[in-house]
C-alpha cells in the first residue's frame, strides 16, 4: 500500500508550498517577472530534496543518524533473511574512523565506518547499483505485506548521507549462493538524477557462502544510553530472538544476542488492499493502472474481499454500469464509487499478511535480555483499523531476579520514617516496535506510550501517579505488526493514535497487568506466609518457656518445641503453600504465557526459559572477548587449585549434618513447571 | 500486704497451670493451643433487670496461637498466666504496673518487646480474671489505692483499727482489696453512705464535716470508683443495709459512673454479681437541678459531640430505660449543657453542704 504515491514524496508538498509562498512578496516589489521565475523552475529529484531535509529521514543529528545507518542496513538484512525462509545471523560492526591521521576514542569520534553482514539470499548483481544508491528503490513498496522497510529509501538515504558527511561510496559485497561467485562493489549516487555511480565493480573471494555485507562511512556521535544503537539492537534482539546478533562495538567490545527462538515466523502472506483502507486518491490511480477491463472486474480483482458478485452490487448501488472501462471512470461518478464502497459492509480483510511475534518468542526475547522474576505476553487477535488489518502485542518484565533482590544488603535493624522509600521512585519502561522494530524517539507522542499511561496499573497492585508511568522495576513491551503501521511522521518514530490501535493496545496491556497483579498478590500471600512463620517461630521460644515456668520447670521443653514448630510448618504451608503457588485457575500455575522466576527456580513457560538459558552459556548480551592470556592464567591456576585439594571440600560436605536445604533442593527438580 | 495461709496449691494456681497443659495437650496432638476467653464488650452482656445487674454472656472469643493477628496476644496471655502463677507460688500481691514490668523482656533474637506499654498487659490481666473466673485478688493483683472514706464506720485492718470517725478530713484510704479476710467492718453506726465522683466534693463535705450532721459515710473513688471502693460500698450496703446515694457531676460520664456502681460495668460484668449496688439511687448532679436550684445558665458547659454521642448510647442501654432516665438525659441533651458539682459554689462556698445536699435529702429527690 503506498503511502506516497508517485516518485515524489508527500513531504515534498511543503517544498512546492514553500516556493509559492515567496510569490506575493515577489509579485509585490515586481522584481521579478512571471517569464523570469518560469526560466527558475526546475524538476527537484528526491536526492536533492532529502539532502536538504535529512531529518525527515532520522539523519537530525549525527549521533541520530549513525543510529539511523545501522537500523537501515540492519531492517533490510532481517527482512531479506526471513522472506527467503533464512534464520537471520546478522553481524553489526562499528569503527572509528581515523580523521586528521589520529584515531579518537569513540566517544569523542565524529566518523564512523558501519558494517552489516547477514547471511540472507544475496542481491542479484544487476540491482546493487539502484538498491544503494537510487533512493525509492525497493521491492516492498509496492505490496500489502507486512516487513520492516516499506519505501525503498532506507539504505539508499544512508548511503547518501555518508556520501554527504565523509564524501565515501557505499561498499556492497553479496553473494547468491555458495556456488556464485561474490561481488564488490563501490557506488555513490548522483543527487541530481538521483542514478547510481558504479566505482568499483569486481568478484572478489569472500568467507561467506552466501548473503550481503554493506559498509557505510558515515559522520557520526557514539553515545550509549537512552536511543543509542546499543539499546536499539539490545531491544531489536528482545522482539527478534529467532536472530543470532553480533554487535563489535567501536570500543573493541563485542556482544553476542544468541538466537533463542529457533523457529522463522511465519512468513507473511501478501493481501490486495482493502476498500476500507483506501484513500481516494490511490483509488483514481488504481483505476488507471488495473489490469481489469470492466469497473465490476475491477473491484473483483484489485481489492480484497470483493466477490465478483459483491462488485456487481457494489455498482449498482454507486448507479455506475459494471462494465465500464475502469479508465472512463472519473469526477463525481468515481468518488460515488468511493463513497459505495466505504458505506458497504465488506468483510474485514484477511489477517495472514501479518506475522505476529508470538507470545513464546515475546517470553523468550524478554526472558533473555531482561532480568526480571517475572513475564508474560500477550498476542491480541488481528484487529483492524482504516481497512489495514494489524495485531498488537504487549508484554512484561516485571522484578528483580532473585539472586539480585538480596543484593542490596540494607543495614538491619528498624527504619526510620521515609528511608526504604526511594525504592519505588523508580518507573517502568516502554519498549515500542512497529513490525518488530524498536522505536526509541518521540515517545511521548506514540500510541503505545498513551495506552500505557491510560492504563490504570493500581488495579494489578503497582503504584502510579497520575498522567505518569506506572513505578516498580518493570518493562513494557508493545509491538505493533500491520501491513502498514500509521506512523506519526516519515521518521517512522511514532505510532498515530486510531482509536481501534489504542482500544487494542489497552485491552493487550490490560491482560498482561491482570497476570501481573496475580503474581504479585500470590508473592505477597507467599511473603506473608513467610512473615508468620517467622511470628511464630519468635514467639514459640517465650511460649515453651512460660509453659515451663507454669509446670514447675519439669517440662520437657525441647520436644515441646519441636512439636510447635511442626505446627507452625504447617499452618504456614511448608516450604510453599499451594494457595502461595496458587493454584487456581487454568494455565500452567493459572497463568498463562508467563514465567515466574523464583529462587526455587522457573516456573510456567519453563520450556522458553530453558531454551534461554541452553544458548546462555554464549552469554547473552555480555562480552566475550576472547579469553585474553591473563584470563586464560586465573582459569587454569583455577584447575589446579582444585586439583591440589579435591578431598578436602568432599569430606566437608559428607560430615555435615545434612544441611536441611541441600535436601530439599535435592528432591525439588530446580524448574517447577507445567504437570 | 497479705499474709494469708499458705496451701500446697491454690485452686487459681491449678487454673494458671492448666493453661500450659492446654498448650501441652494442643502440641502433642498438632493442634493449635487455643483458649477461650468471655467477650467483654456490650454484645456479650445482658441486663438482668430481675436482679437490676449486667450479666456477662456466654460468648467467648477464641484465642490461638497458631493466627498471625493473634500469636503475640497468645504468647502475652502465657507470660501473665505465668507470672500470675509466681505470685501465686510466693503468696505476694502486686500491681498491674508491677505485673507489666515483671513480664516485659526483649524477644531473643530480635528487636521486638514481648510488652510495649502497660495498655498491653491490663488487658490481658482482665481476659484471665474473666476466662479462668477468679477475681482480680484471687489472682493477687491490686489496683492502686485511690479512695477515700471517712463517717461513723470502724474497720479492723491488718489488725489495726481504724476509726475513719478520728481520721481528721483526710479519712482513710481505701485499699483495693477489701475481702473480708483482708478488711474488716467491726462497727458501723453510720445512716447511709454517699458516694461522690469528685475528690474536690468529697473535700468539701469532709471538711464541712457534713458526715457527722447527716449520719453517714462520705465515699469517694476520684473518678471512675475503683474496685475496692466500688466493693466497701457494696458491704456497708450489704452487711450494714446502709443506702447508697451517688453524686456525681451532670454529663453522660456522671450518668454512666452511677450505672456502673448500680448495675455493674460493660467491661467487668463477671464482677457485678459482688460489685453492684442495685439499689444505689441517683441523688444528683440532676439536668433538672439547674432550674430548681437557679444555677445561672453561665456556670453551664456547652455539651461537645463526644458528650452528645455518649448520652445518646446511653440512652439506648438497656439499664436506662425508665423512662424517668429517658426524660433525664434528654432533658440535659435539651439544654444542652453540663455541669460540674464544682458549679455549685457559684451560689456559695457551702451550697453543697448546707443547701443542696440537706433539700435534696429532704425531699427525697433522686432517681433510681
Ligand atoms: N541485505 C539485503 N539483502 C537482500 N536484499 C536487500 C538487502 N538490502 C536491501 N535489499 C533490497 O533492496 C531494497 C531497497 O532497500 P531499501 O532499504 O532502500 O528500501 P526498503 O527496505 O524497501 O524500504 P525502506 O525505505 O522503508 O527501508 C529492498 O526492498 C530489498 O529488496
Ligand atoms: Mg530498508
Amino acid at each position: 500500500m503506498a503511502k506516497k504515491d508517485s516518485s515524489v514524496p508527500s513531504s515534498s508538498r511543503s517544498a512546492v508550498e514553500s516556493v509559492a509562498e515567496k510569490k506575493p512578496a515577489a509579485a509585490l516589489t515586481q522584481l521579478v517577472t512571471a517569464v523570469e521565475m518560469g526560466a527558475r523552475q526546475r524538476e527537484i529529484s528526491v536526492s536533492e530534496f532529502f539532502t536538504k531535509n535529512r531529518h525527515l529521514l532520522g539523519f537530525d543529528n549525527p549521533r541520530k543518524a549513525l543510529l539511523t545507518c545501522v537500523k537501515e542496513a540492519v531492517d533490510n538484512a532481517l527482512d531479506a533473511s526471513e522472506e527467503a525462509g533464512i534464520l537471520p545471523d546478522v553481524t553489526v560492526q562499528l569503527e572509528v574512523v581515523p580523521t586528521g591521521g589520529t584515531t579518537l576514542p569513540a566517544s569523542q569520534a565524529t566518523r564512523f565506518r558501519i558494517t552489516v553482514t547477514d547471511n540472507g539470499p544475496g542481491i542479484v548483481r544487476q540491482h546493487i547499483p539502484r538498491i544503494f544508491a537510487k533512493l525509492l528503490y525497493g521491492s516492498k513498496f509496492h505490496r500489502m505485506r507486512m516487513s520492516r522497510g516499506q519505501q525503498g529509501i532506507g539504505i539508499s538515504a544512508a548511503g547518501m548521507y555518508g556520501q554527504l558527511t565523509t564524501g565515501k561510496p557505499v561498499q556492497i559485497i553479496s553473494r547468491t549462493g555458495p556456488k556464485a561467485a561474490a561481488h564488490y562493489f563501490e557506488v555513490q549516487i548522483d543527487t541530481k538524477k538521483n542514478e547510481p555511480l558504479v566505482h568499483e565493480n569486481k568478484q572478489i573471494a569472500w568467507d561467506q557462502p552466501q548473503g550481503t555485507q554493506v559498509t557505510l562511512e558515515v559522520e557520526g556521535k557514539y553515545q550509549k544510553g537512552r536511543a543509542s544503537v546499543d539499546e536499539w539492537l539490545e531491544q531489536t534482539s528482545i522482539a527478534n530472538p529467532h536472530v543470532r546478533l553480533i554487535y563489535r562495538t567501536p570500543e573493541g567490545e563485542t556482544k553476542e544476542y544468541p538466537r533463542t527462538y529457533h523457529e522463522l515466523p511465519p512468513s507473511p502472506r501478501e493481501i490486495k488492499p482493502h476498500p476500507y483502507g483506501i484513500e481516494f486518491g490511490m483509488m483514481l490511480k488504481m483505476l488507471q493502472d488495473t489490469k481489469g477491463h470492466s469497473v465490476s472486474g475491477f473491484l473483483s480483482s484489485d481489492f480484497c474481499r470483493i466477490s465478483p458478485q459483491l462488485a456487481d452490487e457494489i455498482c449498482k448501488a454507486a448507479k455506475v454500469s459494471p462494465n465500464m472501462k475502469p479508465r472512463d471512470l472519473k469526477g463525481p461518478v468515481a468518488e460515488t464509487l468511493y463513497q459505495t464502497l466505504q458505506n458497504t459492509k465488506i468483510m474485514a480483510p484477511p489477517t495472514n499478511c501479518i506475522s505476529p511475534i508470538g507470545e513464546k518468542a515475546i517470553l523468550s526475547g524478554l526472558y533473555k535480555q531482561i532480568k526480571g522474576e517475572f513475564y508474560t505476553a500477550v498476542s491480541r487477535p488481528p484487529a483492524v483499523y482504516r481497512g489495514y488489518p494489524f495485531i498488537i502485542e504487549a508484554g512484561l518484565a516485571y522484578g528483580h531476579r532473585p539472586e539480585d533482590q538480596t543484593k542490596p544488603k540494607q543495614p538491619a535493624g528498624p527504619k526510620a520514617e521515609g528511608e526504604g522509600e526511594d525504592e519505588h521512585s523508580e518507573l517502568a519502561r516502554v519498549i515500542r516496535y512497529a513490525n518488530r522494530v524498536p522505536l526509541l524517539y518521540q515517545q511521548s507522542s506514540c500510541s503505545t506510550f498513551k495506552a500505557v499511561l491510560g492504563t490504570t496499573w493500581k488495579h494489578y497492585g503497582i503504584s502510579q501517579s497520575r498522567g505518569a508511568l506506572p513505578g516498580g522495576p518493570m518493562v513494557i513491551f508493545v509491538h505493533m505488526a500491520s501491513v502498514w503501521v500509521p506512523f506519526t511522521s516519515e521518521s517512522k518514530e511514532a505510532i498515530a493514535d486510531y482509536d481501534e490501535i489504542q482500544k487494542e493496545i489497552t485491552l493487550a496491556l490490560r491482560e498482561c497487568g491482570r497476570r501481573l497483579g496475580l503474581f504479585l498478590r500470590r508473592r505477597e500471600r507467599a511473603a506473608s506466609e513467610f512473615r508468620r512463620r517467622n511470628i511464630f517461630e519468635l514467639y514459640i521460644e517465650e511460649v515453651v518457656e512460660a509453659c515451663n515456668r507454669l509446670k514447675g520447670g519439669k517440662l520437657p521443653k525441647e520436644k515441646l518445641k519441636a512439636q510447635l514448630q511442626k505446627i507452625a510448618t504447617s499452618r504456614t504451608g511448608g516450604l510453599k503453600t499451594d494457595e502461595a503457588l496458587g493454584k487456581t485457575g487454568g494455565g500452567p500455575e493459572g497463568l498463562p504465557d508467563s514465567i515466574i522466576v523464583t529462587a526455587e527456580g522457573i516456573e510456567g513457560a519453563v520450556e522458553i526459559a530453558q531454551q534461554v538459558e541452553a544458548d546462555a552459556p554464549k552469554a547473552a548480551g555480555a562480552a566475550v572477548n576472547d579469553l585474553s592470556d591473563k584470563e586464560q592464567m586465573a582459569a587454569t591456576n583455577q584447575g589446579k587449585k582444585q586439583k591440589k585439594e579435591p578431598a578436602k571440600p568432599e569430606k566437608k560436605a559428607k560430615n555435615k549434618p545434612v544441611s536441611r536445604k541441600s535436601a530439599k533442593s535435592e528432591k525439588s527438580p530446580a524448574p517447577r513447571g507445567k504437570k | 500486704m497479705a499474709t494469708k495461709q499458705k496451701k500446697m496449691t491454690t485452686a487459681v494456681e491449678k487454673k494458671l497451670i492448666g493453661l500450659a497443659d492446654v498448650v501441652i495437650t494442643a502440641a502433642e496432638r498438632a493442634k493449635d493451643p487455643t483458649i477461650a476467653i468471655p467477650i467483654r464488650a456490650l454484645s456479650n452482656v445482658s441486663f438482668n433487670e430481675r436482679k437490676g445487674l449486667i450479666e456477662m454472656g456466654c460468648k467467648k472469643q477464641a484465642r490461638s496461637f497458631f493466627n498471625v493477628g493473634m500469636a503475640k496476644k497468645f504468647m502475652q496471655t502465657m507470660l501473665v498466666a505465668d507470672a500470675l502463677s509466681e505470685l501465686q507460688r510466693a503468696d505476694l500481691t502486686t500491681s498491674l504496673r508491677e505485673i507489666y514490668y515483671r513480664t516485659k523482656h526483649t524477644i531473643a533474637d530480635s528487636h521486638e518487646n514481648t510488652f510495649d506499654t502497660q495498655d498491653e498487659s491490663d488487658p490481658v490481666i482482665e481476659d484471665l480474671e474473666v476466662s479462668l473466673a477468679a477475681l482480680r485478688e484471687e489472682l493477687h493483683v491490686r489496683a492502686e489505692n485511690s479512695g477515700s472514706i471517712v463517717g461513723p464506720v470502724v474497720f479492723g485492718d491488718d489488725g489495726d483499727r481504724v476509726d475513719c470517725a478520728k481520721l481528721g478530713k483526710g479519712g482513710y484510704s481505701v485499699p483495693s482489696i477489701v475481702e473480708p479476710e483482708y478488711l474488716e467492718i467491726r462497727r458501723c453506726t453510720a445512716d447511709f453512705v454517699l458516694l461522690v465522683e469528685k475528690g474536690t466534693q468529697w473535700n468539701r463535705l469532709s471538711e464541712d464535716k457534713f458526715w457527722r450532721r447527716y449520719n453517714c459515710v462520705l465515699l469517694t473513688g476520684n473518678g471512675q470508683p475503683p474496685r475496692g471502693v466500688r466493693r466497701l460500698a457494696r458491704r456497708l450496703h450489704e452487711e450494714h443495709r446502709l443506702p447508697v446515694y451517688v453524686l456525681v457531676d451532670n454529663d453522660p460520664w456522671g450518668y454512666y459512673i452511677y450505672s456502673v456502681i448500680k448495675q455493674g460495668s460493660i467491661n467487668l460484668a463477671f464482677e457485678s454479681q459482688r460489685m453492684a449496688i442495685p439499689k444505689a439511687k441517683f441523688i444528683g448532679l440532676s439536668s433538672a437541678d439547674p432550674e430548681r436550684y437557679e444555677l445561672p445558665r453561665n456556670v453551664g458547659i456547652k455539651l461537645n459531640e463526644k458528650d452528645i454521642a455518649r448520652a445518646k448510647e446511653l440512652m439506648n442501654y438497656q439499664w436506662f430505660q425508665k423512662p424517668a432516665w429517658q426524660a433525664e438525659i434528654k432533658r440535659m441533651l435539651g439544654s444542652g449543657l453540663k455541669y460540674e458539682l464544682d458549679a455549685l459554689a457559684n451560689k456559695d462556698f457551702q451550697y453543697l453542704t448546707k443547701k443542696y445536699l440537706p433539700r435534696k435529702l429532704k425531699e427525697k429527690d433522686w432517681l433510681d
